[in-house]
């Protein structure tokens, strides 16, 4: 087997050679700050070339996430980038890739909002990336890397689980580790898949039934049938794909919750804390949707209490308070608008917030 | 010299009566039924199928694609 | 209802000249009496049947009237987002570049929501045929203003006729694509008489095989009728068509090949 290669990297840039390297099929997408290395990286390394992966800069977001949907719908390893004002764009295409039990991968490298914000990172699009985000009543599996590495290792990870469930994957990254370089071991070049799926248009035989790719279905039986389904299909996720990593909860008597950049900073800030005799520890959700809710529910057993830390207003802090159900207390720290905040300012909090309190 | 001669067949059940066969028709062959079909839909028919000469005219035009043409030399 | 026939001795299998494409599936077409999507749907079938190309199809039909496309013809089909299927039809092309790969739009899809993915896709010049049908008026959700709705015209959203002033001037988008250098074949033909049947047939022939040769993306608009809507008999609204779209939208090819 080949050794794999270590290799010093933005996140942005690991993103795109990890789907080289994971033998995705096509990239469609359309440049925007902090994520535009992305496409920048795959046309240099024009992988139409070696592997016949295509690479194509669309007219527009939603032009990109709609020829992901076609590409998708040919059973093909198929995703597109952006960041918040651009995957905003892309949710009704989402929606429809949802509904239609499409495979994808979409990054969403976030910038800080509302309306174009700022192009500074942050975690202000948990909501629209783990709540649905477009219309209608659906999930994506929602993967949030803390480290270059994880931007290279969830791209092949979002695959898997994109055509394990037939179902659209998110990255939920933010422009801290879209711009960051890190090292980061490549695993070796996988070739493209050939396999032909039963379920994919890719030109009707006589041997089976045309395939039809649709989110549409105007018989209200038969559309809540669908949605049946895809319910029964998320608690399915719900069930086999929540992962997380925990430091220092053994002992702990207080928790943070934090994802991405602010799971980095949470662990520094559990050292401070501790260094000071506070029992800390550190959960870090890596899949969002599914979120850990379960493993968050047994460790309140132990808390005193829990602090949520993002770089938004609050967002996942409604999902911890839903977790433990009132069980042990509850609050949020953040920074907005672009801010990171400082492992200082998380132990502030905390001792301000919960032990306090 | 031989004459050509045509002959339809019309799906009663999937035509509307939108008439267009009708007026397409050079001969006159076809007209829309008194009576209407499953939907109310008054149907065409080769109300004088002798005329008919097989040109396809009905079926190239019919949106529905419920005619079917045949035509001979006799 | 058991079918009518004309003279049953001619009804042999060998004196058969026409009939039903087997490219299309026996559901009952969802479109109103006398409407030209039916012919077209049944034109569009007959030349994937000709060409042999039924396993070799991909189709893109996105909202609109035709967005039931799917339930008609007998080929593999995607569904699309409003305005999207020439996007969505790029990927399925360059992903799967030895399929036939077709759009079928509505004015409202394919020259207002959808103007952008249309225009970027003939620009880029993508081996795809798509199929423009203009009846200058929203037929699905009851017959609302167009962007191919002609001056004066009335319409659900321009009761009183459509004020180039207030609402602007229809959009002649097939004119603006035969100027874009990724179309090979840009034409405007109708689906109302027989032998306009066959041009537009012959139109789609010629898409096939510029597909084939990888020549970029062939255009062909067809003027139709939308009897509901312009609240006309079919046979009335086929000829309000000919006295009152043809002038704006005059049928014929716009862009051919400089050597055939």
């Amino acid at each position: 087997m080949m050794e794999r290669e270590l290799r010093l990297m933005k996140g942005n840039e690991a993103v795109a050679e990890a789907a080289i390297r994971a033998g995705a099929d096509g990239y469609f997408g359309y440049p925007i700050t902090p994520q535009s290395e992305i496409l920048e990286y795959l046309m240099e390394a024009n992988p139409y070339k070696t592997t016949g992966m295509v690479v194509l800069q669309a007219e527009s977001e939603v032009a990109a996430i709609n020829m992901v949907y076609g590409g998708a719908a040919c059973g093909k390893k198929v995703m597109t980038s952006s960041s918040s004002p651009g995957i905003s764009l892309k949710q009704e295409g989402i929606s429809y890739i949802a509904g239609a039990e499409l495979p994808c991968l979409i990054v969403n490298v976030v910038r800080a909002g509302p309306g174009l914000g700022t192009i500074q990172p942050s975690q202000c699009d948990y909501f629209q990336a783990v709540k649905g985000g477009g219309h209608g009543d659906y999930h994506l599996i929602v993967l949030a890397p803390a480290s270059v590495q994880e931007m290279a290792d969830f791209v092949e990870l979002g695959f898997d689980l994109a055509f394990k469930y037939r179902n659209p994957v998110m990255i939920l990254s933010d422009g801290a580790i879209g711009q960051m370089m890190e090292k980061v071991y490549l695993k070796p070049k996988k070739n493209r898949s050939t396999v032909i799926y039963d379920w994919a248009t890719t030109g009707k035989p006589a041997s089976r039934e045309r395939n039809i790719i649709t989110s549409l279905d105007l018989d209200p039986y038969a559309q809540e049938i669908h949605n049946q389904n895809l319910q029964a299909k998320y608690r399915e996720v719900e069930k086999n794909e929540v992962r997380l990593e925990e430091f220092q909860t053994d002992d702990a008597d207080y928790l943070l919750v934090a994802y991405g950049t602010s799971a980095r900073v949470s662990q520094k800030a559990v050292q401070l804390a501790r260094a000071e005799g506070i029992k800390v520890g550190l959960l870090r959700p890596i899949t969002l949707y599914p979120f850990p809710s379960g493993r968050l529910k047994e460790l309140s057993r132990q808390l005193k209490g829990i602090l949520s830390v993002e770089m938004s207003a609050g967002q996942m802090v409604e999902d911890v308070l839903l977790s433990v159900s009132g069980k042990v207390p509850v609050s949020h720290f953040g920074r907005m608008g672009g801010v990171i905040p400082t492992p200082e300012e998380v132990v502030d909090s905390l001792k301000l917030k919960i032990i306090g309190g | 010299m031989a004459k050509i001669r045509g002959s339809i067949v019309i799906n009663v059940d999937k035509c509307k009566g939108c008439e267009v066969c009708v007026v397409s028709c050079p001969t006159g062959t076809i007209a829309l039924a008194k009576e209407v079909n499953g939907k109310g839909y008054n149907y065409a028919y080769p109300a004088n199928p002798e005329l008919c000469i097989g040109c396809a005219n009905c079926a190239m035009v019919c949106p529905d694609g419920v005619i079917t043409v045949y035509k001979t030399k006799i | 209802m058991k079918d009518v026939t004309g003279i049953k001795e001619i009804i042999k299998p060998e004196n058969l000249v026409y009939k039903r494409s087997s490219v299309l599936t026996d559901n009952v077409f969802s479109y109103c009496p006398g409407c030209g999507h039916g012919t077209a749907h049944r034109i569009l079938a007959e030349v994937i049947e000709e060409a042999g190309l039924q396993s070799e199809t991909i189709g893109v039909a996105p909202v609109g009237c035709s967005v039931l496309l799917y339930e008609f013809m007998n080929v593999d089909v995607q569904q699309a987002a409003h305005g999207r299927a020439p996007a969505v039809a790029t990927a399925i092309k360059r992903l799967l570049p030895e399929k036939f790969v077709f759009t079928y739009q509505g004015d409202g899809d394919l020259a207002a929501i959808g103007t952008a993915e249309t225009i970027h896709a003939c620009n880029r010049g993508e081996n795809i045929m798509i199929i423009f049908i203009n009846n200058g008026i929203y037929g699905m959700t009851g017959g609302q203003m167009a962007p191919t709705t002609l001056e004066g015209m009335k319409s659900s959203t321009s009761p009183y006729g459509r004020d180039i002033k207030l609402m602007g001037n229809p959009l002649k988008m097939t004119e603006i694509v035969a100027t874009l250098p990724g179309t090979y074949f840009v034409t405007r033909q109708s689906v109302h008489t027989p032998a306009n049947v066959k041009k537009t047939k012959k139109a789609m022939k010629k898409a096939v095989e510029y597909q084939k040769l990888n020549k970029g993306t062939c255009f062909i608009e067809i003027v139709s009728n939308c009897p509901s809507g312009w609240k006309m008999s079919p046979v009335e609204s086929n000829k309000w068509m000919e006295e009152n779209m043809f002038p704006f939208y005059p049928l014929g090819d716009l862009k051919v090949p400089a050597v055939e």
